[in-house]
């Protein structure tokens, strides 16, 4: 919901009622009891969401032993960093968590770069069998060779167990590139390409100096969708790559939190028992870490995500 | 330009083509094209498996559960948010409804099993204070399908619910006073302005979902899975796996994912057909 329409609908409601109160049209009690009822099922909705998540970070700042005994809630107990500590001395995490900026970087600008690429002549009218390779892009989304295929692809050009793995076959996603296209015949009209043709201007450097430029909004949304698919996947590492330091971050969270492999020669029970709940709230800490830049980021971008969704929605 | 199209041939095409290998015995020597022929005999083998039905009823009813509980409740949080004033409250259930949607599969699988601990889990915790034993939902088949599905309505219904809301908010407020002189309480409002305000896009999205019945994700299944609840977590997509990378039989997991793929676009045009019938709208109207 953009800023403009909700400002729109609170105006609306506000002389509604205005509107009401002058032309002596009560509301109904039974009106006030259902709205009652809709402000409890949303805050409903909201403890169901959040929830989950301060238990989580309430955890995460506790200690070891009160979150091996179960004693933490929705507030750390025994405040502490130790959990955070053991995620940052662990090379696993570490190196995980560079190879993930690596691929969110430069997958994001591949990405990004291939789409542009793609949707800018897709969206000019004067393309000879436009909409015969647009088609053809569409008919990608709704049939996939399927996982096998796909792999010997990858197998056959060499990527197996190469970075670029993670980054080039997944490069181009339709949903973008529809999201470009519609965006790019929307805001760059015939006129100006017209115009910058009489100035002797190419089609390179029109799209450079001119085409970019002005889609610099919808740029940033595609490379955010980009980036933060990028950042959440998991499976094309799981299938791709064999060698433990190209594993991005969310591969070695799912051997840490889900397989629980967390390497640590013990010695005597004692040990034991503090590396296993140490163990215990690095899972915590480690949630909190690998979340947390998308979560930061989000908040922010939400609203060009929804956009995104409602141009994709509208097919040129 | 040239690039973008030498990729998709590359990776979305040549795929496609790949997928005869369904139809033959693969042999890592002769290649895909040099491999011999077998013709229907992967997919015959596949039917007659034992496994087969169990798959496709894994597959199918946690999806159709999927949709059946995602799909009314977006619904109803974009109601009821767009029934309130703005203010704080409504942003801050916005953001918040929203937020998981950013969160990754892997991470809400490890949240799922952390909060579900036999050990740990606050669930057992709660469970425990009113004496009830410790239950390793995770270790239990009968489980599997409610963690699946109600995971993934916690992570997701905030986003759908968001589509809605724009289509809420296109709904022309004229009809909204309209009801009003004449009389009618929010309910009927809802009832008799709003719900058919947004039928096209809740169509749309019902069809999109329907039509994505057999190709669920891997993903989440997967990461949920274990040696104990197999019985009910193993479907299509990840058998794809197990038996094409795992056993590197090629030619088989091919087909199964072939019949797959084509079971899931036969089911997106019925639908959308179907959807065309009753309400004029579908995809590609």
């Amino acid at each position: 919901m953009t800023a403009l329409s909700e400002a729109r609908t609170s105006t609306s409601r506000r002389t509604e009622r205005r509107e009401a109160r002058a032309q002596r049209i009560r509301e109904p009690r039974t009106d006030r009891i259902f709205l009652f009822c809709v402000y409890l099922l949303l805050a409903v909705f909201l403890a169901i969401v959040l929830l989950p998540l301060l238990y989580i970070v309430a955890s995460s700042f506790s200690s070891p032993e009160a979150v091996s005994a179960g004693r933490v809630s929705f507030w750390p107990v025994d405040f502490s960093l130790r959990g955070y500590e053991a995620v940052f001395a662990n090379p696993q995490i570490v190196q995980g968590y560079l190879n993930s900026l690596f691929y969110t970087v430069v997958g994001t600008i591949v990405s990004v770069v291939l789409t542009v690429a793609i949707a800018y002549p897709l969206s000019r009218r004067t393309l000879v069998g436009r909409n015969v390779v647009m088609t053809l892009i569409l008919f990608t989304m709704l049939f996939t060779g399927g996982l096998i295929p796909t792999y010997l692809v990858v197998q056959q050009v060499g990527l197996l167990d190469t970075r670029w793995a993670l980054i080039v076959p997944q490069a181009i996603g339709v949903w973008q590139v529809i999201i470009a296209r519609t965006y790019f015949r929307t805001a760059i009209p015939d006129e100006l390409v017209e115009a910058s043709q009489l100035d002797g201007c190419g089609d390179l450097r029109f799209l450079w100096s001119v085409v970019i430029p002005l889609a610099k909004p919808m740029i940033a949304v595609v490379a955010l969708m980009y980036a933060i698919m990028q950042w959440n996947s998991y499976f094309d590492a799981l299938i791709y790559l064999k060698s433990p330091d190209l594993f991005p971050l969310q591969l070695v969270l799912r051997n840490i939190l889900i397989l629980n492999t967390y390497s640590g020669g013990a010695i005597d029970a004692s040990v034991v028992l503090q590396r296993q709940q140490l163990a215990d709230l690095l899972k915590y800490s480690l949630i909190v870490v690998a979340s947390v830049p998308v979560l930061l980021i989000y908040p922010f971008v939400a609203r060009y995500f929804t956009k995104g969704i409602m141009v994709g929605a509208v097919k040129g | 330009m040239v690039v973008p199209l030498v990729w998709f041939a590359v990776f979305k095409y040549v795929p496609m083509s790949n997928a005869v290998l369904a139809f033959k015995n693969y042999n890592v020597i002769k290649g895909i094209w040099g491999s011999d022929w077998v013709g229907w005999q992967n997919f015959e083998l596949f039917f007659r498996n034992p496994v087969f039905w169990t798959l496709v009823k894994n597959t199918f009813v946690l999806s159709v559960y999927t949709v059946a509980a995602s799909f009314p409740l977006a619904i109803v949080l974009a109601l009821a948010l767009n029934e309130i004033r703005n203010g704080l409250f409504k942003r801050s259930v916005q953001l918040v409804t929203y937020a998981p949607y950013f969160i990754s599969t892997v991470v809400v699988v490890s949240m799922t099993i952390l909060l579900l601990s036999p050990r740990l889990g606050i669930v057992n915790e709660g469970l425990g204070f009113f004496g009830v034993p410790a239950i390793d939902f995770l270790g239990d088949p009968d489980y599997f399908r409610h963690i699946y599905v109600w995971s993934d309505v916690w992570q997701t219904t905030g986003y759908s619910a968001v589509i809605y809301l724009a289509a809420l908010a296109g709904i022309d407020p004229a009809l909204h006073e309209a009801a009003r002189v004449d009389g009618a309480s929010r309910l009927r409002r809802i009832l008799h302005v709003d719900l058919p305000g947004i039928m096209p896009t809740a169509v749309i999205i019902l069809v999109l979902a329907v039509g994505n019945i057999m190709a669920i994700g891997f993903e989440k299944a997967f990461l949920l899975q274990n040696p104990l609840n197999l019985s009910q977590s193993e479907i299509i997509a990840t058998y794809v796996y197990k038996t094409g990378l795992l056993n590197a039989d090629f030619s088989m997991a091919t087909a199964v994912g072939l019949f797959n793929s084509v079971i899931n676009l036969a089911l997106l045009l019925i639908v959308n057909v179907i959807a065309k019938r009753i309400t004029g709208n579908g995809l590609w109207s």
